[in-house]
């Protein structure tokens, strides 16, 4: 079937099998790696993107649910070689180690910040209850978020 | 993990989609959230052979109250529910369910309807419809039907729901004043399902007795459990610390659940027994008794 998305504001083609999984065709198809494969049973949450401005786990929908759609990936974030406040805040305040989980919780924290511009500590561990970190224990990924909500209020992007 | 292969139907029409099943039957399954069914897909434990994609048919994902009943459209997501001003003012209840379905990121697609037509003894917004006294609406080749909660879950998986009729609304009726309800779940970690959970929906009367009662038992049997015994001891009674305990033994004993890796059967019965009480105190305060 033939699929026709829009990632990171750029418009996209394929002709891909009913089965295919979003997240295969942002990576194997489209080549955009960024965005992880983890867990493959909507667990993990490392494979989040957003579809039409709503974080979602890309293994869990077939991409000819996407087609017509707009989709951003971590990719997506940085801007003319500035990163976006999360990127910055998770740099800043050593929220990853592996790094294996990131490109899925930049993409929950932007989209829950967008909401949520001054969150507390209860909520933010509330936002990223869908993605699991199995190094820092998530006080760093907290404190990262705290970072970019500060961030994006003094009127960063 | 690849799921089997499939042709994929994207109707743009209720009358679209209910052509489609009637045409493939139990060939074919409906996608709404698909958070259910996918990964059952990819573990190849559910391998239809056409897929029915409602998502494109417009106008079904609505959340809104008219003529005393909240009606929750096919398509409308969990997060919908948990970020209508509508259910945090009137339906605490449904608020509290949604909220400790899966995670965040899933509720962004699961549906309401979706939870209940799978049928999955372990979702929790079945019980929570019985105590409510839900109605849905089932459009099939022949048009709509309506069909009480009571009754729609006949096994693991299973509903009243025909292989060519698609659940399109659940309809609420708004409790009266004097009512108030909850729901409690006990789960391992977020995302996992219930080791059990209660469901628990009062009305009192001017005098303080209980008018209306309705406890739910979530994931400790083969569907929903009602637990009538409890209700019934409870039904014109007033709400205090002996009744609810009493009534809470009786919903103990109406759950038929089984030991698994969540816990043995035993520990699961007690669990009912304490998350009951506590439900009922909660729904209690909330229906403004609480004093």
């Amino acid at each position: 079937m033939h699929v026709q998305v829009t990632i990171n504001g750029e418009k996209h083609q394929a002709d891909v099998e009913p089965r295919l999984l979003l997240v295969h065709l942002i990576r194997e198809v489209l080549r955009l790696t960024g965005t992880h494969i983890g867990c493959d049973t909507t667990h993990c949450g490392a494979c989040t993107v957003l579809l039409d401005g709503r974080p979602v786990k890309s293994c869990t929908v077939f991409a000819v649910q996407a087609h017509g759609r707009e989709i951003m990936t971590v990719e997506g974030l940085e801007r003319d070689g500035t990163l976006h406040p999360v990127q910055e805040g998770f740099m800043q305040e050593h929220g990853l180690q592996c790094g294996y989980c990131t490109p899925g919780m930049l993409m929950t924290s932007y989209a829950f910040l967008k909401k949520t511009p001054n969150p507390t500590e209860e909520e933010i561990r509330w936002a990223i209850s869908g993605n699991l970190c199995r190094c820092t224990g998530y006080v760093n990924i907290v404190k990262s978020i705290e970072y970019a909500a500060a961030k994006l209020r003094q009127g960063g992007r | 993990m690849i799921p089997a292969a499939f042709s994929y139907h994207a109707p743009a029409s209720i009358s679209d989609a209910t052509a489609l099943l009637a045409q493939y039957g139990d060939n074919a399954k409906i996608l709404s959230g698909g958070q259910s069914l996918i990964p059952l897909m990819k573990l190849r434990l559910a391998t239809p052979e056409h897929l029915i994609d409602i998502n494109r048919i417009p106008d079904l994902a609505y959340v809104r109250e008219s003529g005393g009943v909240l009606s929750i459209g096919a398509l409308a997501r969990e997060s919908d529910l948990e970020e209508s001003e509508l259910a945090r003012a009137r339906f605490p209840i449904l608020l509290d369910t949604s909220k400790v379905i899966a995670d965040p990121l899933i509720r962004n697609l699961a549906t309401v309807c979706g939870n209940l037509a799978h049928a999955d003894p372990a979702n929790d917004h079945p019980a929570t419809m019985l105590v409510l006294g839900a109605e849905l609406v089932a459009v099939g080749p022949k048009g709509e039907r309506r069909i009480p909660i009571d009754g729609f879950f006949v096994g693991p998986f299973t509903t009243t729901l025909g292989s060519d009729e698609i659940l399109t609304e659940v309809r609420i009726p708004t409790p009266p004043s004097r009512s108030g309800g909850v729901y409690l779940k006990l789960e391992r970690k977020v995302g996992d399902f219930a080791t059990a959970a209660v469901a628990a929906q009062i009305t009192l009367s001017a005098i303080g007795t209980c008018e209306r009662v309705g406890i739910g038992l979530t994931n400790v049997g083969p569907t929903p459990i009602v637990a009538r015994r409890a209700e019934e001891f409870l039904r014109g009674k007033r709400l205090d610390e002996g009744g609810i305990k009493q009534a809470a033994i009786l919903a103990a004993e109406e759950s038929q659940p089984e030991s698994d890796l969540r816990g043995s059967a035993e520990y699961k019965r007690d669990l009912i027994r304490v998350l009951t009480a506590r439900a009922l105190r909660k729904a209690l305060e909330r229906a403004g008794g609480g004093r």
